[in-house]
């Protein structure tokens, strides 16, 4: 479920974020976690690029003769310099503002004050991560084959420093990496959505008709925790919770009474009442709520 | 209770689920890989339906206990909203914009950075020849022998000016051309990146450059070639020593900036920072790729000291016009 009806800001990650129009888009920030993932996915997909990349090179050099393959190492060059440095900067640049990884994750880049992404901005961020990941990799890998001590330190030291940098997300509440800092961007949740059917509007069943006191047992935390449930269509959750709301408001179960078509009028029923009530200004929060 | 027709959210959503549904379809047309399938009036509609979905949004969630629904107006409002303000200005657009107006800008705003960095590469410059022409040992601990290639105090005088004219013909100048740029713009970017470790590491990375050009021009002048050396550096060093100047001026502006941000807070400063420093970093890599052609191509065909000169003479006049003595619209179109 989401945090919706729940304000703003009591959800860590949800951020408040005006449009012109006044709207609070309540953006969710990306955690830590969807980074380092969205990170791995481009990070194996330009991986295998290159590969892929090296090999046909490879192939089409030798089958020319290696004298003639002279434009065949300008591609693999200039693959490899684009592979590294302009695969982020082109798809984040784009109308989607995400790379490839960060799409399968539900992310893309934002200004921060709700501005226009500019391409500076891009570049900036993009270009900070020589110093987040390819210098604590380089450190790693001269740590790993130092052969004195004093160079051994060198570059554990360095590596420390680096570090620093490359973990620099975990050590602030809006995961800004340092290229996100300078460059005034964050990164937002923003998966695709498809509208679901209104579960109010499925067809009424005879029989269930709720008196006044059976509909004010529950508030809004508790009709969406049930649209949670409907939805998911789960048939022993289904049952456990009509079980509950039976006892709860005392309603006489009638033989071969379906979980699912009571459940569905009581949210319908449910909801009719909290939003009548809501038109009048009270919010119910939820079952412990007297408004 | 039962008895209500209808619920107002239900008959809400109905009626404004239509427009909805063409604003998800328009905007998976706009975000896909071909925006120009979108029509004119297309177009025109995006904005108008984001306006009413974002009134949509507040309605529902004032009048909604739906969560699904405004889980999806919440998540179509902000996919509009990044539409309708993100950048629709087209490549040539922007492009324009950035060579007439945002690069010229940041590198005259840079200025500052841009001579402290300027005034360590001729400092460090200064000291690496001092340093080699006092005492040739020197060289060695500068040089790394794999950067020197063969080119050390050792070397024969004729080895060292077959070294600057070089007969090229029939060599594969562009794959060269390539590598000499895609590794000197590495060396900037991480210039530039290594500028919010609070400066230092670039002061020194720039240093070292000078280091070792002091040295090259230590040894050359040993024997008397230092002008046919400063033909062969200057007709793409002009251009490339600048790039790297600039990206290490970028990279200070970002660093002090976090350093002291004054008035600012210290996250605005480093955004205000970024800003500059990222067009002017743009700029350096399409001045590393003129660097490039002109030394893996134009450098091995022109040999030719005076002709060497005068075009590196030549590309630094340019730079310096462009950046800080040519118009530069203050609103740009």
């Amino acid at each position: 479920m989401t945090a919706v009806g729940t304000a703003p800001g009591a959800d860590k990650f949800v951020r408040r974020f005006i449009t012109p129009e006044g709207a609070d888009l309540s953006l969710r920030l990306a955690t830590g976690g969807d980074r380092a993932g969205a990170f791995l996915i481009d990070i194996v997909i330009i991986v295998i690029a290159l590969v892929v990349l090296s090999i046909v090179v490879g192939i089409l050099a030798v089958s020319v003769g290696v004298q003639n393959a002279e434009a065949f190492g300008i591609i693999w060059l200039l693959g490899f310099f684009v592979l590294r440095n302009g695969w982020f900067i082109a798809f984040e640049a784009g109308p989607r503002a995400a790379t490839p990884g960060k799409r399968m994750l539900g992310l893309r880049v934002a200004a921060r004050d709700g501005g226009r992404l500019g391409f500076e901005a891009v570049l900036t961020r993009n270009f900070m991560r020589e110093i987040e990941v390819f210098l604590p990799l380089i450190f790693l890998i001269s740590a790993s084959a130092a052969g004195d001590p004093v160079e051994g330190w060198v570059t554990i030291m360095g590596l420390v420093w680096t570090g620093i940098f490359l973990l620099f997300p975990l050590f602030n509440r809006d995961r800004l990496r340092l290229g996100d800092i300078v460059a005034g961007t964050w990164v937002v949740k923003a998966p695709r959505q498809s509208l679901a059917p209104d579960l109010a509007a499925a067809p009424k069943v005879d029989g269930f008709a709720f008196g006044r006191e059976q509909v004010q047992a529950y508030g809004v935390k508790e009709l969406q925790v049930l649209e949670d449930v409907l939805r998911r269509r789960d048939k022993r959750t289904m049952a456990a919770v009509a079980e509950r709301i039976r006892g709860k408001i005392g309603w006489y179960e009638a033989p071969f009474e379906a979980d699912e078509a009571f459940l569905t009028a009581y949210y319908a029923a449910l909801r009719g009442r909290l939003e009548h009530r809501l038109l009048f200004g009270h919010r119910r929060r939820d079952k412990f709520d007297k408004a | 209770m039962n008895g209500e027709a209808e619920l107002r959210s239900l008959r809400f959503r109905a009626e404004r689920e239509g427009d909805w549904k063409t604003l998800e379809r328009l905007l998976g047309k706009a975000e896909g890989v071909r925006a120009s399938q979108l029509t004119a009036a297309e177009l025109m509609r995006i904005p108008l339906l984001y306006r009413s979905t974002v009134s949509a949004l507040s309605v529902a969630r004032a009048t909604s206990l739906d969560a699904s629904l405004i889980a999806y107006l919440e998540s179509l409002t902000a996919r509009a909203y990044f539409f309708v303000y993100g950048a629709r200005a087209n490549l040539a657009e922007r492009l324009t914009r950035f060579f007439r107006h945002d690069w010229p800008m940041a590198v005259r705003a840079l200025w500052r950075e841009t001579l402290i960095a300027a005034a360590i590469l001729v400092f460090a410059t200064i000291a690496g020849f001092a340093l080699v022409w006092s005492s040739p040992d020197w060289y060695g601990s500068i040089l790394p022998d794999a950067m020197a290639e063969g080119r050390d105090p050792t070397a024969t005088t004729a080895f060292l000016k077959d070294a600057l004219y070089h007969d090229y013909t029939g060599k594969p100048l562009t794959f060269f051309a390539t590598f000499l740029f895609t590794h000197n713009a590495g060396v900037s970017i991480l210039a530039f990146a290594l500028g919010f470790a609070f400066c230092l590491p670039t002061a020194l990375l720039v240093g070292q450059n000078g280091l070792t050009l002091g040295a090259l021009m230590a040894l050359y002048a040993q024997r008397g070639l230092l002008f046919p050396l400063g033909g062969w550096l200057s007709i793409h060093g002009t251009t490339e020593l600048f790039a790297t100047v600039l990206a290490a001026a970028a990279g200070f502006r970002i660093g002090w900036a976090v350093m002291f941000p004054g008035p600012l807070t210290r996250l605005d400063a480093a955004r205000q920072a970024g800003r500059v420093a990222g067009a002017a970093m743009a700029g350096v890599v399409v001045m590393l790729v003129a660097a490039g052609v002109l030394e893996g191509e134009c450098r091995q065909i022109i040999r030719l000291d005076w002709a060497r000169y005068a075009i590196g003479l030549a590309m630094l006049v340019l730079w310096l016009t462009y950046f800080y003595f040519a118009r530069i619209e203050e609103t740009p179109s």
